[in-house]
């Protein structure tokens, strides 16, 4: 396995009606990831995906849990061993633009990392990787010379995946990399990694809003809600037999771009919105929006476990 | 007289002078909207969609020259005075706009925010209009009414802001609703219920919609017709069915082409 991510907890401080009280992002969050996969993350805000991405990057430290990465215990890393292990893991960050240093040209942008994180290449050599790097992202020579604020969005995103790639880490995390972009530039981002993926047999974990990009990306999904894993399947069986009614609404709730479909909708929308993580409900996080909950549901945790081709944490997916 | 659409915009341009010339954010654009017809105008960031709303709500900025027309039930709302307009705005066209954190008030509770447009438009008094305010959350299923009414906008969700919002627009029983993409900025399960509203409030008030959204799946399940917009111009206005069924502009079926859809078993 590239990377294994077991029991993971993260919280946060925050003040609530005049107290100090931790807030959880995440809890009990596991899941494994193979060599040259795609593990997509999907969920709606507050559901914890970037405070995932970046706990595996190490820009936020967990309470609790453990993350391997080939073997390697992430979490206990410190100083010139982390910075080395960060050599083989990057990000791509969800505004393009933003994620750029203001005052720097691409060119200086591009070198940096190679900088501090493969000191032994000559100059030359650096310059040729930045090169190499660019033509494969789409982007020209010129574009080297350019500040962030003189690049479209499309074209900051090439960039920040340009950035992730020059380094050739061993695993890229992408969060919400599309989000920010129009329809047509989103299309282009997603071949491109698309590309990227398949030639390079990059290993990624792609956090996204958008689920038809998620379906043509990953090969497997993990589905979180307030924290916690529902459900994890390979794409297919995710997609196809949804077993987590939350997994299900999900996709239900996509709009489809065809009026003759779109309009002879099925079930009703989910009701209601993800609760507050300062007080989310006993047992099942999802149980007070899901259509199907029990007096079980509120009492008893449901742990995750294989039910077919899937991993769902629902009492009662048997009979769904 | 009945043929005569509700609203009709022709040759509308709104043009903005900046030091290096002028910049045109909409060009000798034609719309008509029905009495009760839902039309969608879709396209991407500086397509120039937004502009036109803000231009038939006189919502632009002091800096926009406009040309062209804009008639609500034969009236020019181009260049109408402050009055006329403000008689118009809110009481016959109402506006959702796309965050409602940021269009309602934060230091009005949501009931005295809701109770102002009766109070304005049909002088109504302060019970009658707080009765009409509850009666209006209710309409768009906020759960405890009552409670909510009491509560300032930072105290609800932001699918419950967009429905206090769409409450607010429909508080006067307007003729025409605009909506600047009232869906963008909530999640996939909480977009579901507001078009599933606005899908209802058509059905029961009769209102006319002008959805602009940058969201063709949006537009697919609401809209009558639709327009595609680039660059400030309409390339194309069609029938909501044929436009997805049958592009004919190329950048309509760029745009089609470019959504990926999800592949869900039939």
């Amino acid at each position: 396995m590239l990377l294994e991510v077991r029991n993971l907890r993260v919280s946060f401080p925050v003040r609530h009606a005049g107290r100090s009280v931790r807030v959880r992002a995440l809890d009990d969050v596991g899941f494994a990831l193979a060599s040259a996969e795609t593990l997509g993350i999907v969920g709606e805000s507050g559901s914890g995906k970037s405070t995932l991405a970046r706990t595996l990057l190490r820009l936020n430290e967990p309470e609790h849990g453990q993350v391997r990465f080939r073997g390697l215990d992430l979490l206990s890393l410190n100083g010139t061993e982390l910075q080395r292990a960060r050599a083989r893991l990057q990000m791509i960050f969800q505004d393009g633009i933003a994620a750029l240093d203001p005052r720097q040209r691409i060119g200086a942008t591009l070198e940096e990392p190679l900088q501090v994180l493969k000191p032994e290449l000559s100059e030359d050599a650096r310059r040729e990787r930045v090169l190499t790097v660019l033509a494969r992202v789409g982007l020209e020579p010129q574009h080297l010379q350019r500040y962030p604020h003189q690049l479209s969005g499309g074209q900051a995103q090439r960039i920040g995946i340009a950035r992730a790639l020059i380094v050739e880490p061993e695993l890229i995390v992408c969060d919400e990399p599309l989000s920010s972009l129009d329809v047509s530039i989103k299309a282009q981002i997603t071949a491109l990694l698309l590309e990227l993926k398949r030639e390079l047999r990059l290993s990624l974990i792609f956090i996204a809003h958008d689920l038809p990009a998620v379906q043509l990306l990953s090969d497997r999904v993990l589905v979180l809600y307030l924290g916690r894993v529902m459900e994890i399947a390979a794409r297919d069986a995710l997609f196809q037999r949804p077993r987590h009614p939350y997994t299900r609404a999900l996709l239900q709730a996509v709009p489809v771009p065809d009026p003759r479909i779109a309009r002879q909708r099925r079930a009703p929308p989910l009701a209601g919105e993800i609760p507050s993580s300062l007080s989310p409900p006993s047992g099942c996080v999802f149980r007070t929006r899901c259509p199907h909950a029990i007096e079980r549901c509120a009492l008893e945790l449901p742990v995750l476990r294989q039910l077919g081709d899937s991993q769902v944490a629902c009492h009662r997916a048997e009979e769904l | 007289m009945s043929t005569a659409p509700l609203l009709q915009i022709r040759g509308l341009g709104v043009y903005y002078a900046t030091a290096h010339g002028a910049v045109d954010a909409v060009n000798d654009l034609d719309l008509d909207l029905g009495a009760g017809e839902c039309l969608g105008l879709v396209g991407e960031s500086g397509s120039g969609k937004t502009a036109v709303l803000l231009a038939i709500m006189g919502l632009l900025s002091s800096q926009a020259r406009l040309r062209g027309n804009i008639r609500y039930r034969g009236t020019e709302l181009l260049g109408l005075g402050a009055p006329a307009l403000n008689a118009l705005r809110g009481a016959r066209i109402a506006m959702v706009f796309q965050d409602p954190m940021s269009a309602l008030n934060p230091y009005l509770r949501v009931i005295d925010q809701l109770s102002e447009v009766s109070r304005v438009h049909g002088g109504s008094s302060r019970r009658a209009a707080e009765q009409r305010a509850l009666e209006m959350l209710e309409s768009v299923q906020i759960g405890e009414p009552e409670r909510r009414a009491r509560q300032y906008p930072h105290q609800l969700s932001g699918g419950m802001r967009q429905r206090v919002m769409i409450a607010m627009a429909l508080m006067a029983e307007p003729e025409i609703v605009l909506a600047d993409e009232p869906t963008t900025a909530l999640d996939v399960t909480v977009q579901a219920q507001i078009l599933s509203l606005l899908q209802q409030v058509r059905a029961r008030t009769g209102a006319a919609l002008l959805l602009v959204t940058h969201d063709l799946g949006v537009v697919a399940q609401l809209a009558d017709r639709v327009g595609v917009m680039r660059a400030g111009r309409l390339l194309e206005l069609a029938d909501c069915e044929r436009l997805f069924a049958s592009p004919r502009h190329a950048y309509t079926q760029t745009l089609l082409a470019a959504l990926p859809k999800l592949e869900l078993p039939a």
